[in-house]
């Protein structure tokens, strides 16, 4: 069930999940860390239901570990939909 | 050497508006803050206040917490965190029912979407300690911090154990309220089944027609301070927690033991806790809910722990009957009230007061507030908070 997005879609998605959960819209940035922004592992957590509503692609908690900065959440999003 | 307890901060976000002294000024105006059978915190707006991770990371109760702890905390002259060492730093927010408006909107989800889709902010948020935690940590106060949890006596257990803390010496500095947002869907329903809300939607204590509470939302946070650092660091004192007690009716869940036993009780620890008598209290802010028992057994438990006499000289109002019924938070916004009545020396009025009930004979300030005892006098006050589950608190305030 997974719909075709491609890369910069799915970046500028996860920047939009990132303003609604309180980063700063000046920090975002692909090379931004997650822990810069204040993005903790509750609001990967959300941005995982996010990507599953918006690609059908599910995220599993191991899926998450070591990721770090936001390019790493694209990145990843993108190879599961690839 | 007795650890006494000031307070240096007060803050409040109610029915009548934001802030505490906007709660003062209005209710002794005669002002009404409940529209349609209802007491909300309208002129709150979340993002006015808080960050939107702030926002997004509270259930409206917190949000309401940390509103009134920024006030309280400025008011105290307080930068970003307490002026003392932070582990000697205490928090405790009281609530009645927690983060309801979160389990209803998770809930819906469950039903509709399935157990997936659910936040996983849903327990953070709902929890009733959220706003303890949360203010706790945004202030960096690494002492003792919980939620008390006793229905609409919270409020008040809040600040009165906060006090006992700084007495005991097991805290330097504390933030203490209570806060409450359960005017939703199911909070509604569920308080008028028990027939406990008014059906005219008049919050009128006392009064012979009254008929039921009329819920309200909002927070109340005070600051206290151990008084020796309070005033080594030139902190402005409004007053003092002079005494507090707590008892049990012991009774039954919702209905109060209707001679005010356990009432009364608590208010006579209370006076005995502060070392004062009962000609030493110069205004009772009453519990008051407008409810055909609350009113009736609170009034026998003055009588019996004033005696008659003096309990029929002692201006008595409730705040209930301008902003309803707070809930877990009533008993730290009316302590708020008491002390900022007390510093004017003014009882604000029992509002929709008119028609005087059998047996309900003190003195309930009707129509419009009066002027207090004159400045040779102590300005000492007690504020009763009573719950569902029979739980009794009172504390005894003090203006300087």
């Amino acid at each position: 069930m997974s719909t075709t997005a491609t890369r910069e879609q799915i970046e500028a998605r996860v920047f939009e999940a990132l303003e609604e959960f309180g980063a700063e819209p000046d920090q975002i940035s692909a090379d931004a860390e997650f822990e810069t922004l204040d993005i903790d592992s509750l609001d990967l957590v959300e941005l995982a239901q996010i990507v599953e509503d918006e690609y059908g692609v599910q995220l599993k908690g191991e899926d998450m570990e070591g990721i770090k900065t936001v390019r790493q959440a694209v990145d990843l999003v993108a190879s599961k939909l690839g | 050497m007795t650890r006494n307890v000031v307070i240096t901060g007060v803050g409040a976000v109610t029915p009548l508006g934001v802030g505490a002294r906007t709660l003062h000024e209005r209710w002794s105006a005669g002002r009404s803050g409940i529209e349609d059978g209802f007491g909300r915190a309208l002129e709150f707006e979340p993002k006015e206040h808080l960050s939107i991770k702030e926002v997004r990371r509270a259930d409206r109760f917190t949000q309401l917490a940390l509103a009134a702890t920024a006030e309280a905390l400025e008011d105290a002259g307080w930068d970003d965190g307490p002026p003392g060492d932070p582990d000697r730093a205490a928090c405790l927010i009281a609530t009645g029912i927690g983060g309801i408006d979160t389990l209803e909107q998770q809930h819906l989800i469950l039903q509709q979407q399935g157990p997936e889709r659910i936040s996983p902010l849903s327990i953070p948020l709902l929890m009733p300690n959220a706003a303890a935690g949360v203010v706790a940590m945004k202030y960096d106060l690494r002492g003792q911090s919980f939620g008390t949890v006793s229905a609409c006596a919270a409020g008040a257990h809040a600040i009165g154990i906060g006090a006992r803390l700084i007495r005991y010496g097991d805290a330097e500095t504390v933030v203490a309220g209570g806060s409450e947002a359960a005017i939703t869907p199911l909070g509604t329903a569920a308080f008028s089944r028990m027939d406990a809300l008014s059906k005219t939607g008049i919050s009128r204590p006392f009064d012979r027609r009254r008929d039921g509470f009329v819920m309200g939302e909002g927070a109340g946070v005070v600051v206290l301070e151990e008084e020796q650092a309070a005033r080594e660091r030139g902190a402005r004192i409004l007053g003092f927690v002079r005494g507090y007690a707590s008892t049990s009716d012991a009774h039954h869940l919702t209905a109060p033991e209707p001679s005010g036993r356990g009432a009364s009780k608590a208010i006579e620890l209370a006076l005995a806790d502060a070392g004062i008598g009962v000609d030493d209290v110069i205004y009772v802010n009453a519990h008051g809910t407008s409810t055909p028992l609350n009113d009736r057994a609170e009034t026998n438990a003055l009588k019996a722990a004033f005696g008659e006499e003096r309990a029929g000289q002692i201006p008595i109002s409730s705040t209930k009957s301008a902003i309803g019924h707070l809930l877990g938070a009533a008993g730290a916004v009316e302590g708020i009230a008491t002390l900022l009545a007390l510093r004017d020396r003014i009882a604000p009025p029992t509002l929709n007061y008119e028609e005087p009930d059998e047996g309900l004979d003190l003195d309930y300030v009707p129509r419009e507030a009066r002027p207090l005892a004159n400045g040779e006098v102590r300005a000492i006050g007690i504020s009763n908070a009573f719950g569902f589950g029979g739980h009794n608190a009172v504390l005894c305030l003090e203006a300087s």
